[in-house]
C-alpha cells in the first residue's frame, strides 16, 4: 500500500488501489488538492491552481 | 488484415473520465499513448513526431492549451476528436451563438458589446434580469444574474477593470426562468447517445456547481434539436445543453466539446469513453484507409 505525506499539513495520505498519476486526490486533513505525480514511488505535489479557460 | 493504428490521448489531469477512456482503450487492446500536455512540445521542423499517430483524442482541461494542440496537429494532418475548428467554436460562447444562429437552431436570446457603456445599453435593451457570461470559460464560473441597472453598472465595471481583456467581450444572455433544470445529451457523430437533467436549486445547474443528475428520455425534439446544434459546430465528440425555455419550448445553451461525463456514465448506464474510444478509433481508420 503506498502512501505518502501532503505537503500542506503533513498528514500522511493512503493511496488507493488503482490510482494513477496524473490524479487528483485531496487531503483527508486539510482538503488541499494534490496531483499524484508518481506511483511507484508513490508522490504528490499541490495541484495546480484552477485556470481561467479550464473546463470542458 | 487492418494495420494496427496508434492512437494518441492529450490530456491535463486523469480525472474518472480519463480513467475510462483510458481503460477501454486498454480494454480493446488499442496501442495508444497517453500525451500530457504540460510536458510536450510541437516542432515545427518535426511534424513526423507528431504524424507516427493515426488520430488524437483531446482531452485537455485547458481550453487554450487543446486548442492550440489541435490546430498544430491538424495542420500536420493529424486526425483530431475534436477538430480544431470545432474545438474553436464550442470554446467560445460566442462563436457557438453564432454558429446557432447561422444555422437556425433556437437558443436563448443573446447580444454582445464591447464596452461597459454600449453593453449596458444593450442591457437595458433585453429587460431585466439577465444573465453576463465569460465567452471562454467553463464550469458554471463567472457567470453573472443581473438584476437591475445597479448590479449591471457595477459587475460591467468591475469585469472591464479587474479582468483580462476578454472579459471585455460582453456576452449578455436572457436569464431564462427554467424548472429548475437544464438537460445535457451526449452526441457522438449522428448518434444522441443519452440525455441526462441536470437538477438544482440554484439557477446555475451545472453538475460542476452542485446540480444533480437524472436519466431524461431522448424525445424526438431533442434528438432532433441535438443533431442540429452538433452539426451546426462540425460535429463529433459534443455534449449539447439544452434549457426549457418557458415561450420558446428547448433552446439550446452551450455546446461542449471535450465534455466531463462523470454524473452521466453511470446515470445512463452506458459506457461513453468507450464510445468516444470506438469514434476515435473510426477517425484513425478513415485517415489510414483513405
Amino acid at each position: 500500500m503506498s502512501t505518502v505525506t501532503c505537503p500542506e499539513c503533513e498528514a500522511e495520505i493512503t493511496l488507493d488501489a488503482g490510482t494513477e498519476a496524473g490524479e487528483i486526490i485531496v487531503c483527508s486533513d486539510c482538503g488541499v488538492d494534490l496531483e499524484v505525480t508518481s506511483v511507484d514511488p508513490a508522490a504528490v505535489q499541490l495541484a495546480p491552481m484552477e485556470q481561467e479557460d479550464w473546463g470542458e | 488484415m487492418q494495420p494496427r493504428l496508434k492512437i494518441g490521448v492529450l490530456f491535463s489531469r486523469v480525472r474518472v473520465e480519463e480513467k475510462w477512456i483510458f481503460g477501454a482503450m486498454e480494454k480493446r487492446g488499442i496501442d495508444y499513448e497517453r500525451l500530457d500536455d504540460r510536458a510536450i512540445h510541437f516542432d515545427l521542423d518535426k511534424p513526423d513526431v507528431w504524424q507516427q499517430y493515426d488520430a488524437v483524442l483531446e482531452r485537455s482541461i485547458s481550453y487554450n492549451n487543446g486548442l492550440y494542440a489541435l490546430r498544430l496537429l491538424n495542420s500536420f494532418g493529424v486526425p483530431t476528436v475534436n477538430t480544431a475548428a470545432v474545438a474553436e467554436v464550442c470554446g467560445d460562447k460566442l462563436m457557438t451563438s453564432a454558429a446557432l444562429a447561422r444555422a437556425g437552431v433556437p437558443q436563448p436570446h443573446n447580444a454582445t458589446a464591447f464596452t461597459p457603456e454600449a453593453a449596458l445599453e444593450a442591457i437595458e435593451a433585453f429587460g431585466y434580469p439577465v444573465v453576463l457570461k465569460p465567452v471562454v470559460g467553463s464550469w458554471g464560473r463567472l457567470l453573472a444574474k443581473v438584476n437591475d441597472r445597479d448590479a449591471a453598472e457595477a459587475v460591467l465595471e468591475h469585469k472591464s477593470t479587474l479582468g483580462s481583456v476578454q472579459h471585455s467581450v460582453f456576452y449578455i444572455q436572457e436569464y431564462i426562468d427554467k424548472p429548475g433544470r437544464d438537460i445535457r445529451a451526449i452526441v457522438i457523430g449522428d448518434r444522441v447517445l443519452t440525455a441526462m437533467y441536470r437538477k438544482s436549486e440554484h439557477w446555475i445547474t451545472n453538475t460542476a456547481r452542485g446540480g444533480s443528475g437524472e436519466l431524461c428520455p431522448i424525445t424526438p425534439e431533442i434528438e432532433d434539436l441535438c443533431l442540429r446544434a452538433t452539426q451546426a459546430v462540425g460535429g463529433g465528440v459534443l455534449a449539447v445543453d439544452l434549457v426549457e425555455h418557458p415561450e420558446k419550448g428547448l433552446v439550446v445553451n452551450e455546446i461542449n466539446h471535450t465534455m466531463e461525463f462523470h454524473t452521466m456514465q453511470p446515470v445512463s448506464g452506458i459506457d461513453i469513453a468507450g464510445e468516444i474510444v470506438e469514434y476515435t478509433v473510426s477517425a484513425a481508420r478513415m485517415k489510414t484507409e483513405g
